[in-house]
C-alpha cells in the first residue's frame, strides 16, 4: 500500500558536488519497499506543485530507514539538498513495479548490474536482495570521471567493474564498453544471465542492442515527467509492444506498470 | 448542519467532486481517500472507442500550476463500463462520467450507450478536437455548443452537464448557448492553453507543444468567469480551476458554483480532496451556517 506522510530526515550528506544522500525515518514505506521501486518527494514550496521522483537507493527493514540518492539538477533537488537531520519532508511510496518483474521471467543464477550516472542509487538495493538470494552479482558502473559515488556500498553486494568518460578509472568508455572489455557475457552464458540497467536513454538504448544481439534477459529502469505517481493521470506514459493494462492501447504507465520494464516489451 | 446540495436533480452528500482527468475512476487515488466522503467522483473523459493520447512529455510544472497535454487516452467505453463503473459503484458517492468525442455522433453514441448504465450525471468535454475542422475545440463556437448540447439531450438518459473552455471571448456566450440546448448544468473551467519552453532542450516543455493550464496559478481567472455565468444563467455550475483547499472551494460557491471539482491538488496531495470536505465543514460550524446553500451564490 503506498502511503503519503511526512517523514523525519536522520541524515543528510554530499557524496560529491551536486550529488546527494538522505536517509529518512520510513517505517511503513521500508517494510514494503523492494528495488526498482520508487518515491515522489514534494517540495516546500507550494507554486512548485508536482511530485519529484526519486528512486529508493536501499532499505533497512529492521530499523525502517529508507536511503535516497539524487543529483540536484533544479528546484526541488536544491531545496531537498538544503535540508539536514531532524526536518522533515513529504514522501509518498512505494511507487511502481520493480525487479520483482524479473523472478517471473527468469531463474538465471548470474546477474549483471548496470548504473549510469545518477542511475547507479536503485542499484544498490537490487544488489543486496540478489546477492542475499545467493545469484551471483556483477555491477558494470558508469562513471563521468575517477570521482565515483557508492563503489564502496556496491562493492559490499558486488563484484564491481566501473568505466569513466574520461578515462581516469576502469574502462575507458561506456558500461557497455566495460561489458564487452571484461567479457561478462562469455559465449554460452546468455542464458544464465540476467541484465538489469537504470542510467541515461542512449546507456538503455544501447544496451538494448547488445540484449538483442546476445539474447540476453535485460530489464531497464525508466523516467518520464509525472504528475500524479500513482496511475491516474496517465502523464507517464511509455510506448509498448502489447497493449496496457489501463487503456489496452500499447501506453504503459511508467508509475505503475513500470518504472522497470523487459526492454523486450518496449519500443526503443 | 446540512452540507447536501442538489446538482441537477441529482442529491450530492457535500459540493465537493474530483475533477475529470486528474482523478482516474477513482482507482488510484481510492487507497488515499474514501471515495464515500465525497460529494462525486468526475471519471477521466472516455469515449466510444480507445484513444492513445499524445507523445511524451506530456506534463510540464508551471509555477503554481501545471500543464498537460495528455490527448485523452482512454480505455473506450467497453473497458470503462465492465471495470470503472460496476468498481465505482461499490462506494456511495455520485458518479458522474466526462465524455469525450471527435465529432458530433461520437458524443452522441456514447451517451446513447451510458443511457443503459448507473451513471448518475454526464460531463460533456467540448474541449476535445473537432476533427471535421482541423483540430479546433467544439467549445469556442457557441452555435456549435448548442448544437451538440441539443443532440445529446435528445439521446441523454442522465442529466447533462456541459464542460466549458475558457479558451473564449466571453464565457457567459457559450454558457447561454449550453443552456439554450437544454443542459441541465454547465461545469466551469477546462484549462486555459498555454506553453511552456524548455530553455536547456532549446524546445517546446511538452510534445504537443501546447497545454492546459491548471492548478492555483488559474484560480482567479476560474472564480471570475463562474461569477459571470451565475449572473446569467438560471443552470447550476459545477465550479473549477485551481482549488486546493476548501477556503478555494467556498470562494466559488460563493461566487455561484453549485458544487466543485477538485483537480491539479490531488497531485500533490492525494489526500486533499477528503481534506476539503471536512474544512467546508468546519468553516460552517465556525460560522454557524446550517445550510450550504446559504453560501451558494451569497456575494452578488
Ligand atoms: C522513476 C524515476 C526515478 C528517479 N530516480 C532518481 C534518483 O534516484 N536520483 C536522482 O537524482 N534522480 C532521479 N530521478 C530524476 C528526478 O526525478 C529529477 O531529477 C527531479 O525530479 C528533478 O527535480 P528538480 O525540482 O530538481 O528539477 P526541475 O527541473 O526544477 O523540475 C521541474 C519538474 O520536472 C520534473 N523533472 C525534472 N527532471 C526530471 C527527470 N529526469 N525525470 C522525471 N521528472 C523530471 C520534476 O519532477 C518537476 O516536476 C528519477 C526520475 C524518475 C522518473
Ligand atoms: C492531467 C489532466 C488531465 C485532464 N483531463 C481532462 C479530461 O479528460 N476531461 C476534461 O473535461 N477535463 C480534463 N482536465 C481538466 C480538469 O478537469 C479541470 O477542468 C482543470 O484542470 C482545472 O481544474 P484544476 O486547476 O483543479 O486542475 C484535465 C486536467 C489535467 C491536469
Ligand atoms: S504520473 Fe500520473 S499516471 Fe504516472
Amino acid at each position: 500500500m503506498k502511503r503519503y506522510e511526512s517523514l523525519t530526515i536522520l541524515e543528510s550528506s554530499c557524496l560529491q558536488e551536486g550529488i546527494y544522500s538522505m536517509t529518512l525515518d520510513a517505517r511503513a514505506i521500508a517494510q514494503e519497499a523492494e528495488p526498482g521501486q520508487f518515491v515522489c518527494l514534494y517540495t516546500d514550496d507550494l507554486s512548485r506543485l508536482l511530485p519529484r521522483p526519486i528512486s529508493i537507493c536501499d532499505v533497512d527493514k529492521e530499523t525502517g530507514t529508507l536511503r535516497l540518492v539524487y543529483r540536484t539538477v533544479g528546484f526541488g533537488t536544491k531545496e531537498f539538498s538544503g535540508k539536514s537531520a531532524g526536518d522533515t519532508i513529504t514522501v509518498l511510496g512505494p511507487i511502481g513495479t520493480g525487479y520483482s518483474k524479473v523472478a517471473e521471467g527468469a531463474e538465471a543464477p548470474k546477474r549483471i548490474l548496470v548504473g549510469g550516472g545518477i542511475g547507479i542509487p536503485p542499484m544498490l538495493l537490487l544488489a543486496k536482495e540478489w546477492k542475499q538470494a545467493g545469484y551471483e552479482v556483477i555491477a558494470v558502473l558508469g562513471y563521468r570521471t575517477k570521482d565515483t559515488f557508492l563503489l564502496d556500498d556496491m562493492e559490499k553486494y558486488a563484484t564491481c567493474y566501473v568505466a569513466t568518460d574520461d578515462g581516469s578509472l576502469g574502462t575507458y568508455g561506456t558500461v557497455i564498453d566495460a561489458i564487452r572489455e571484461n567479457n561478462l557475457i562469455p559465449n554460452g552464458a546468455e542464458n544464465e544471465t540476467v541484465i538489469a540497467a537504470c542510467g541515461p536513454m542512449p546507456m538503455l538504448r544501447g544496451l538494448a542492442g547488445l540484449a538483442a544481439e546476445r539474447n540476453v534477459s535485460t530489464y531497464v529502469s525508466l523516467e518520464e515527467r509525472m504528475a500524479c505517481g500513482v496511475g491516474a493521470c496517465l502523464g507517464c506514459i511509455t510506448k509498448t509492444k502489447s497493449v496496457d493494462a489501463h487503456s489496452h492501447v500499447h501506453n504503459a504507465r511508467i508509475c505503475t506498470e513500470g518504472p522497470v520494464f523487459d526492454v523486450k516489451e518496449l519500443c526503443f | 448542519m446540512n452540507t447536501s446540495v442538489n446538482l441537477a436533480g441529482v442529491i450530492l452528500k457535500n459540493p465537493v467532486l474530483t475533477a475529470s482527468g486528474t482523478f482516474g475512476s477513482g482507482i488510484e487515488y481510492s487507497e488515499f481517500v474514501d471515495l464515500s466522503k465525497l460529494g462525486g467522483v468526475v471519471t477521466k473523459g472516455v469515449a466510444i472507442t480507445p484513444w492513445e493520447g499524445n507523445p511524451t512529455p506530456r506534463v510540464a510544472e508551471t509555477t503554481g500550476g501545471m500543464l498537460n497535454a495528455i490527448g485523452l487516452q482512454n480505455p473506450g467505453l467497453d473497458v470503462f463500463c465492465e471495470r470503472d463503473l460496476p468498481f465505482l459503484s461499490k462506494f456511495d458517492t455520485a458518479i458522474v462520467v466526462n465524455v469525450c468525442g471527435h465529432s458530433e455522433e461520437e458524443y452522441v453514441k456514447a451517451v446513447e450507450r451510458l443511457a443503459e448504465t448507473n451513471a448518475d450525471l454526464l460531463e460533456i468535454n467540448i474541449s476535445c478536437p473537432n476533427v471535421k475542422e482541423g483540430g479546433i475545440a467544439f467549445g469556442t463556437n457557441a452555435a456549435k455548443i448548442e448544437e451538440i448540447t441539443r443532440a445529446v439531450k435528445k439521446v441523454a438518459r442522465q442529466p447533462i452537464i456541459m464542460k466549458l473552455s475558457p479558451n473564449v471571448t466571453d464565457i457567459t456566450e457559450m454558457a447561454l448557448a449550453a443552456q439554450n440546448g437544454g443542459a441541465d448544468a454547465v461545469s466551469l473551467i477546462n484549462t486555459i492553453t498555454g506553453m511552456k519552453i524548455d530553455i536547456n532542450r532549446r524546445t517546446f516543455a511538452l510534445a504537443n507543444k501546447t497545454g492546459g493550464l491548471s492548478g492555483p496559478a488559474i484560480k482567479p481567472v476560474a472564480v471570475r468567469m463562474v461569477y459571470q455565468v451565475a449572473q446569467k444563467v438560471s443552470i447550476p455550475i459545477l465550479g473549477m480551476g485551481g482549488i486546493a483547499c476548501a477556503e478555494d472551494a467556498l470562494e466559488f460557491l460563493m461566487a455561484g458554483a453549485t458544487a466543485v471539482s477538485v483537480g491539479t491538488a490531488n497531485f500533490h496531495n492525494p489526500k486533499v480532496t477528503e481534506e476539503i470536505v471536512e474544512g467546508i465543514e468546519a468553516y460552517m460550524k465556525r460560522n454557524r451556517i446550517e445550510d450550504i446553500n446559504e453560501l451558494i451564490g451569497c456575494v452578488k
